[in-house]
């Protein structure tokens, strides 16, 4: 579980999160949804101690974030930020490796290499092992990052924007392995989604924020309603349902006439958390 | 030419002048006179010719690579001069090039400069280059791979009298080759004067190279010709004081910001201006009020490399 | 496969064997002699291994750097450490001349780690997209602080004792008890390839680093102590080397790529020997006299290094 309390954080004088409370469960994919600079990323890289923390706490699984070493959390929670691309020549299977280190800091053994072994399969990178990142195309190095991610072995895995650069069959195919890494392996998945429809499609659990406070939370079917997505994100949508799950739509016949909802009351988004 | 275009040339003359008195009759003696007049007189056409060639020379070559953070130098055309010289010993034999009077000698020297300068240079930032941080990086290492080369075929002429290619590999203000001052200064005279018959074209270049394409300008010509007299003048300076790496972009930075209009009939005068008071100024200052000779080069390295990692993080490099 | 490395060690055993055997002095390697034994134990023997020193130290820090900055394209001798070594040489030398000489090589190598924070700070607030920006940064700082002790020793009538170190590089003044300083640079790349893994994972990224429980800091530190120590030694011993560190790391890493554990110690031996390479080629194309062997690397890693500049990119 993680735990997060009177969450504020501010880049220079701009508040971008304003006293935030959270409980996330485990064993869930959640989504964290919103506009641009709603504060989706700067929440998610304050849990992931990319950033340090200015005011408030953050638990992750009785594990105070403030006091805990790095190299205890890294065996606690994973994470890939939005920066896939890197610089140094690596093969495929060598980068996965990388995710055993906080277990063996430089004496991998037979158990390590197993895990590798695992994330390679399980993200169907097993023909690419010995290829070089700079060699493969950037829907299967953004797999081998996620890869390296799972290798860690953590309870939590934390994911800024995942699917950034990938096309549709390619973020399809990744959520729904997060989907799987979930349901049948029973981690727990935090991530950035950008694009609203995966959420929809995928999570268990969404978080949705805008200008840095949390509007609602909860199970898909509450959550992504029409009142509560056409004020978070100041435009008029429409909520149809696919698959037995919410499908997004925009409602651009209405553009020119302006919303035609009414923006819910504090009350609404109240109940709605 | 408009008023304030004026103004600004009458002012940077002024200064000029000022400073050209206050060098030729500082602290002046009474035996001697005339020898130190002399003295005087010649090194302060040695600085006026240099400053005043570096500084169009780089307002030239900016112009024409469309880039405010190129200048001449960090291209490595100096270094490519050094080169040069370095070379002709070497085919004509330290005996033959001696033989050659100073003046043909220099005159060959800056000829096939204006031509591999054009050439090499041309292939390099004649489109304006989109990778401009990349061009930077391949100039600087040329120069490298120019100085290098240099010094080996110093080395191997002649391992114990390598101090000629040495000398001109340093600058220094303080000691002005004034055997080839008059030709020097008659080709950075009329290399002033091309650039100056030239302005109204480089206002059209400076749009760049589409906008100056469907105006119906020669647009590579043009360039070519430039880059021609860019390496004439850096020839004139190198052989006069040695390489100068970031004095030109001091200049035109001063030129660009201090201009009141972006027109190269006001700039490259006004360039060509600010680069000689620097100069003088600065020697002035250097050499008689500290007892300094030397370090004027140093400074100015030293201020021109600050501005030049100051543009760098302002970003303007690009 | 298995031929590559063999081969290479058998090139590198000859370049070792032909630097025993050249120079000025004339001995002869089958008769022995007392002769022959002086100039091998007091010239030619110190001469090779310093040469092998300094080329599998600078590589390796070349290595260390590009991973601190995550940019292919700096060297040791591209970050302005030299010339801050040169600096904190000059101070102590004018400060307290009389001074043991563990106490210079510290300062120098403090001096050193100074100046590789102040590029590792302009690096990061240069806009990150920019990768040619790196490297020029570090030229122009290296030619601002270089301009420094220029001046200093001018002032002080150093110039020509600052000379050796700003200079290009050259073996011929080694002799024994000239050059042993440069085995703790070897030691310090020892150092470095120990901690390889950590600076691998560093080159990932922040954001990788730290997911994976990496004190980033620490390793900063780590590989700043590895530069500057490397890069304060060998120029205060030999002079300036440029290129080895900048071009060595590229070229091993487009073969075999970054994982560092392993390719470090090809680094080092393909450090050692382009150097010797170039310091035999230096010694024999105009023998007996001598070309420095920072002359044949600015004329070799120059051209090297354009065309890593300009050579196609390879994306899948």
């Amino acid at each position: 579980m993680i735990r997060i309390n009177g969450l504020t954080h501010r880049i220079g004088a701009t508040p971008i999160l304003h006293d935030i409370d959270l409980t996330l469960p485990r064993g869930k994919l959640i989504a964290l949804i919103g506009p641009n600079g709603a504060g989706k990323s700067t929440l998610l890289r304050l849990v992931a101690r990319l950033e340090p923390l200015q005011a408030g706490r953050i638990e992750i699984d009785g594990l105070d974030l403030a006091t805990t070493g790095t190299e205890r959390l890294a065996l606690a929670m994973a994470v890939m930020g939005q920066q896939t691309h890197v610089a140094s020549r690596l093969r495929v299977a060598e980068l996965v490796g990388f995710g055993r280190w906080p277990h063996h800091h430089g004496r991998p053994r037979a158990a390590d290499r197993e895990a590798v072994e695992q994330a390679l399969d399980a993200f169907g990178l097993t023909p690419l092992r010995h290829r070089f990142l700079d060699e493969i195309s950037g829907g299967q190095a953004q797999r081998a990052h996620l890869a390296m991610t799972f290798a860690q072995g953590t309870d939590w895995l934390l994911l800024d924007e995942p699917l950034n650069n990938l096309d549709m069959a390619h973020s399809r195919t990744l959520m729904a392995r997060l989907a799987d890494l979930v349901g049948a392996r029973g981690r727990s998945v935090l991530t950035v989604v950008h694009e609203v429809n995966y959420a929809a499609a995928w999570a268990d659990h969404i978080i949705a924020m805008k200008d840095g406070r949390i509007v609602a939370e909860g199970a898909p079917e509450t959550v992504l309603t029409e009142p509560v997505l056409s004020a978070l994100y100041d435009t008029p949508i429409e909520v149809s349902r696919h698959d037995d799950r919410p499908l997004v739509l925009h409602h651009h016949w209405h553009d020119q006439l302006g919303s035609p909802f009414p923006k819910p009351s504090d009350d609404t988004l109240r109940v709605l958390h | 030419m408009d008023r304030p275009a004026a103004t600004l040339i009458a002012a940077l003359l002024a200064l000029l002048a000022a400073s050209s008195l206050v060098w030729m009759f500082q602290g002046i003696g009474g035996g001697n006179r005339a020898f130190i007049l002399q003295l005087r007189g010649t090194k302060l056409a040695g600085l006026v010719v240099v400053g005043a060639a570096v500084g169009i020379a780089t307002v030239l070559f900016q112009t024409v690579a469309a880039n405010r953070v190129l200048t001449p130098s960090i291209m490595g055309f100096d270094a490519l001069y050094v080169l040069l010289q370095t070379g002709l010993v070497a085919s004509l034999g330290v005996a033959g090039f001696a033989a050659l009077p100073n003046a043909a000698r220099f005159l060959a020297s800056v000829a096939a400069m204006s031509l591999l300068a054009a050439m090499l240079f041309g292939t390099l930032v004649g489109r304006g280059a989109k990778d401009i941080p990349r061009t930077i990086l391949t100039g600087v290492i040329l120069g490298v791979l120019f100085r290098s080369l240099s010094t080996f075929l110093a080395r191997i002429m002649d391992p114990n009298a390598f101090a000629v290619v040495q000398s001109v590999s340093f600058a220094s203000f303080g000691s002005i080759d004034a055997a080839l001052l008059p030709v020097a200064g008659g080709i950075a005279a009329l290399c002033m004067a091309g650039a100056m018959w030239l302005a109204p074209r480089l206002d059209v270049v400076a749009l760049g190279r589409e906008a100056a394409v469907s105006l119906g300008l020669r647009f590579d010509r043009l360039v070519l010709v430039t880059l021609g007299l860019v390496g004439m003048l850096v020839s004139v300076s190198t052989a006069l004081v040695g390489p100068v790496a970031f004095f030109g972009l001091l200049v035109a930075g001063l030129a660009h910001g201090l201009a009141p209009s972006a027109r190269h009939a006001v700039l490259l005068p006004a360039a060509g201006l600010i680069g000689a008071v620097v100069l003088v100024a600065g020697q002035t200052l250097f050499e008689r009020l500290m007892g300094q000779a030397a370090t004027l080069s140093v400074v100015v390295e030293f201020a021109g490399g600050l501005f030049f990692l100051f543009l760098l993080l302002k970003g303007r490099v690009r | 496969m298995n031929a590559r490395p063999l081969a290479a060690g058998l090139a590198l055993a000859l370049l070792v064997l032909a630097s025993l055997g050249t120079g000025a002095a004339r001995i002869d390697l089958a008769a022995g002699g007392g002769w022959t034994t002086l100039v091998l134990m007091e010239s030619r023997l110190p001469r090779t291994l310093a040469v092998l020193l300094t080329g599998a130290a600078l590589a390796v820090a070349g290595t260390v750097i590009q991973s601190l900055v995550r940019n292919r394209f700096v060297g040791p001798d591209t970050a302005g450490t030299g010339e801050s070594a040169a600096l904190g040489l000059l101070g102590i030398t004018l400060l307290a001349p009389a001074a043991p000489i563990w106490i210079k090589m510290v300062a120098a190598s403090l001096a050193a780690m100074a100046g590789t924070a102040l590029f590792l700070a302009i690096v990061r607030r240069l806009p990150v997209r920019e990768v040619m920006l790196v490297p020029i940064a570090g030229l122009v700082l290296s030619g601002i602080i270089g301009s420094v002790v220029t001046w200093i020793a001018w002032e002080a009538d150093l110039l020509q004792f600052v000379g050796t170190w700003l200079g290009s590089g050259e073996f011929s003044g080694v002799i024994a008890g000239r050059y042993e300083l440069l085995w703790i640079a070897g030691a310090a790349a020892g150092l470095a390839w120990f901690a390889a893994d950590r600076f691998a994972i560093l080159s990932l990224g922040d954001g990788v680093a730290i997911g994976l429980g990496l004190s980033t800091r620490g390793v900063m530190r780590l590989g700043m102590v590895v530069v500057s120590v490397v890069s304060a030694l060998v120029v205060t011993t030999v002079g300036m080397i440029p290129f080895v560190g900048l071009v060595v790391p590229n070229i091993v890493a487009r073969i075999m790529g970054d994982n560092l554990r392993a390719s470090i110690p090809v680094v080092a031996a393909g450090g050692a020997g382009l150097l010797l390479a170039c310091d035999l080629l230096g010694r024999i194309v105009r023998h007996p006299y001598e070309i420095p062997v920072g002359t044949i690397l600015g004329i070799a890693g120059s051209v090297i290094f354009l065309w890593l500049l300009y050579r196609p990119v390879s994306h899948g």
